[in-house]
């Protein structure tokens, strides 16, 4: 058998190698089947909103209703039966955990299983410093780490507590960034999301410690929309890193989740994202279809957003994560790891629309594709008449892997200022033989080669991640592309 | 230590290697001389495992081991390095953290625990200091950017990491100039123990003048056509390979 021929039937082989599938036992108190007017009041009940959110997320449902699901993405999948799923699922719990003792113990063995022992990271706290808001299925469990934030006056709690305690803060910027409309999965989005993450971090405070989330879908059939909006103002500075697991499961399970972002005046947000959903089996069948709205808004001048994600999982993923640049001299800057295995089918990128004067964006996106994946970059690079010596760097790297799997790069670039320079650069490679055979012959087994060669292929990117994360996402870009050659 | 019985090998369905014999004790440098396609970096590739490179007869043991049809990372555990004459790039792997994983690989198919960090840095160090290499040179990306001669130092210095039994350097001295040369057979030759045997290819004769072989072999048509002392590379840098070829085939 050929080289590549071998590479191909080894990529077949991949399939039943997650590893975090499994799925936890807890009763779910659900929500009726479907979607309906009385499906969101039945949310905004459980979850005890005021009338101000229950007739927005109304508006939207009803906006939802006429708009149509997009499809100019390069991805194909069988249409989603809306009706067919459950929008509401909590884990039963009589009272809200007053500390992690009080959470059931099986949530926590999940957790440990995903290697984020709650208990222990309470312990190092003073170690790794990482605050972990854990979001199990759709309602918040546990939240750590709030006394210290308490300090520096940073709020970070779930978005449902945020509606309770900081009504205003969430009144104000809920939808300011991402509007009701603006796509068909982000008004789904409105409509039904159950939970999520909140921050706001006040005038001039540094956040003390990266804050983190892990996300976990579990109850069979459910979709989930999270919900999350983050806010620093002028002058302070926050890192956020949304990291993700699910376990297997049959049926294919839609999220749509909406992540609003707002910078003041010289503020700094750096927003990661590990995502590792459950991609589905050699045939795509049981992945996550993952359609993410991700927008800043770098109102301010002289604010910056920083986007890094690494995504791996999901059977589809379409999510740009977009920086309006409005506040002259602010930057956006996109980090992007992509990789997509089997029947994996990616199309992400970013937009960055330059509004204010001497606005700046960096772009850097790295796209990996084995087995029969389809792997997309779609970026749009906007420079308005006021974005007077705009400037944009972009750079689209493709790593191919076997001969059955495509990349494909969508730069749409639209300048209506002569001042403005936008600059692309796009690469397409295969993963060398002679790389994998030097590598091979220094002893490294043919999987960690590839991984070894991945991750350099991407370093530009993972340098980008907090430290604490950088590591892990290295061993999940090997873990991902187990069996990816012979 | 190595040796090598009939070895028929071929490449894209042409037979390259035709019935090769070759013997090398340990302790010894043997050098493989040859004209250009005798067969001379297919022995090398063959020898390491690399795909395509197909067994279609005769024998190759190291210690006793037949390598046949093993990978080329477990012909590495059992103790095969393969000096690259053309060192591949790397990008975005520091040399650092090759060199580490390469270790620990072996040290792993070896029944070995891996090295923790501290004493791995103290190894590299050791060893960068006795081949007089700048640390600087393991944080860029392997070989990226790598002049000919830094391309050779590394593979000199991953030889001296890994502890190989027996060393294959295919045409070392390609891309070298004379003191990069020099600094290079310098380092092999303080690689050189009675435990370790060496096979060096080359075409010319200019290398073994560094690199002292104990007996010279010429390769031609993919068969050794004659072996003999040091003194059989100094008679083809005379001759030529024309002369030697003539009086073989006649």
């Amino acid at each position: 058998m050929s080289a590549t021929a071998e590479t191909i039937a080894d990529v077949e082989k991949l399939g039943d190698r997650y590893k975090y599938g499994f799925v936890t036992e807890i009763e779910s108190e659900t929500a009726p089947k479907g979607l309906s007017e009385d499906v969101i009041r039945f949310i905004s009940a459980k979850k005890e909103e005021p009338d101000w959110l229950l007739e927005w997320r109304l508006q939207a449902y009803a906006k939802w209703q006429k708009m149509t699901e997009p499809n100019w993405a390069k991805l194909g999948y069988p249409p989603i039966d809306y009706q067919d799923s459950y929008y509401y699922s909590a884990p039963k719990q009589k009272d809200a955990p007053k500390s992690l003792d009080e959470v059931d113990p099986e949530l926590l063995e999940t957790y440990a299983k995903l290697g984020i022992p709650l208990k222990e990271q309470e312990m190092l706290a003073g170690v790794r410093n990482v605050a972990v808001d854990a979001v199990f299925d759709s309602v918040s469990v546990a939240t750590t780490f709030k006394a210290k934030l308490a300090e520096a006056g940073v709020i970070f709690c779930s978005i449902s507590e945020a509606v309770r305690e900081y009504p205003d803060l969430v009144r104000k910027y809920l939808g300011s960034v991402v509007p009701q409309d603006d796509n068909f999965f982000a008004a789904l989005n409105c409509a039904v999301y159950t939970d999520g993450s909140f921050v706001y971090v006040p005038k001039g405070v540094k956040c003390p410690m990266e804050l983190s989330t892990y996300f976990r879908i579990n109850a069979e059939n459910t979709g989930q929309f999270e919900r999350t909006l983050i806010i620093a103002d002028e002058g302070s500075y926050v890192s956020y890193l949304e990291g993700c697991t699910a376990p297997m499961r049959d049926e294919n399970q839609l999220h749509a989740a909406v992540v609003e972002l707002v910078a003041h005046k010289d503020a700094e947000i750096k927003y990661s994202t590990v995502q590792n959903w459950y991609p589905g089996d050699e045939n795509g069948k049981g992945g996550i279809y993952n359609f993410v709205t991700k927008r800043a808004l770098c109102q301010g001048d002289r604010s910056k957003v920083m986007w890094t994600q690494v995504e791996t999982g999901s059977a589809i993923t379409w999510k740009y994560p977009s920086c309006v640049l409005q506040g002259d001299d602010s930057q956006g800057e996109f980090y992007s790891v992509a990789i997509a295995n089997n029947m994996q089918q990616a199309d992400t990128g970013t937009k960055m629309i330059h509004m204010g004067k001497r606005t700046r964006s960096r772009i850097i996106s790295k796209g990996i594709s084995a087995g029969r994946a389809q792997n997309s970059y779609r970026g749009l690079v906007k420079m308005l008449p006021s974005a007077d010596k705009g400037r944009n760097f972009t750079q689209c790297d493709s790593l191919l892997i076997g001969d059955k799997c495509g990349a494909h790069t969508f730069p749409y670039i639209e300048s209506q200022n002569r001042s403005a320079r936008v600059e692309h650069e796009a690469t397409t490679s295969k993963i060398s033989e002679d790389q994998l055979f030097y590598c091979r012959q220094r002893g490294i087994g043919e999987e960690e080669a590839v991984a070894l060669v991945v991750n350099g292929f991407c370093r530009e990117v993972l340098q980008q991640l907090p430290m604490e994360f950088a590591v892990e996402a290295q061993k999940l870009v090997g873990i991902s592309l187990e069996g990816s050659v012979g | 230590m190595l040796e090598i019985n009939d070895l028929r090998v071929s490449v894209e369905g042409k037979q390259i290697l035709k019935g090769l014999n070759l013997s090398v004790p340990a302790g010894e440098v043997h050098a493989i001389m040859g004209p250009n396609g005798a067969g001379k970096s297919t022995l090398a590739y063959a020898l390491a495992g690399r795909e395509g490179y197909e067994h279609e007869g005769g024998s190759a043991k190291l210690l006793g081991n037949s390598i046949i049809g093993l990978d080329p990372e477990d012909r590495a555990a059992l103790g095969l390095f393969l000096a690259f004459q053309y060192p591949v790039e790397i990008p975005g792997v520091a040399g650092m953290t090759f060199l580490k994983t390469a270790l620990n690989s072996m040290r792993v198919a070896r029944g070995q625990e891996e090295l923790s960090a501290l004493d791995f840095l103290k190894l590299v160090r050791e060893r960068l200091k006795s081949l007089g290499i700048d640390e600087a040179m393991l944080k860029r990306p392997v070989n990226v950017g790598f002049s000919g001669g830094e391309k050779k130092r590394n593979e000199v210095l991953q030889m001296a990491m890994l502890e190989p039994k027996f060393c294959v350097l295919d045409e070392t001295d390609s891309g070298l100039d004379i003191d990069a040369l020099k600094v290079v057979a310098d380092g092999v030759n303080a690689l050189r123990s009675p435990d370790r045997g060496m096979l060096v290819i080359t075409h010319y004769q200019r290398l073994l003048d560094y690199i002292k072989p104990d007996r010279v072999h010429v390769l031609a048509s993919g068969q050794i056509v004659k072996s003999g002392g040091p003194e059989l590379a100094l008679q083809l840098e005379a001759e030529g390979y024309g002369e030697l070829l003539k009086e073989t085939a006649a």
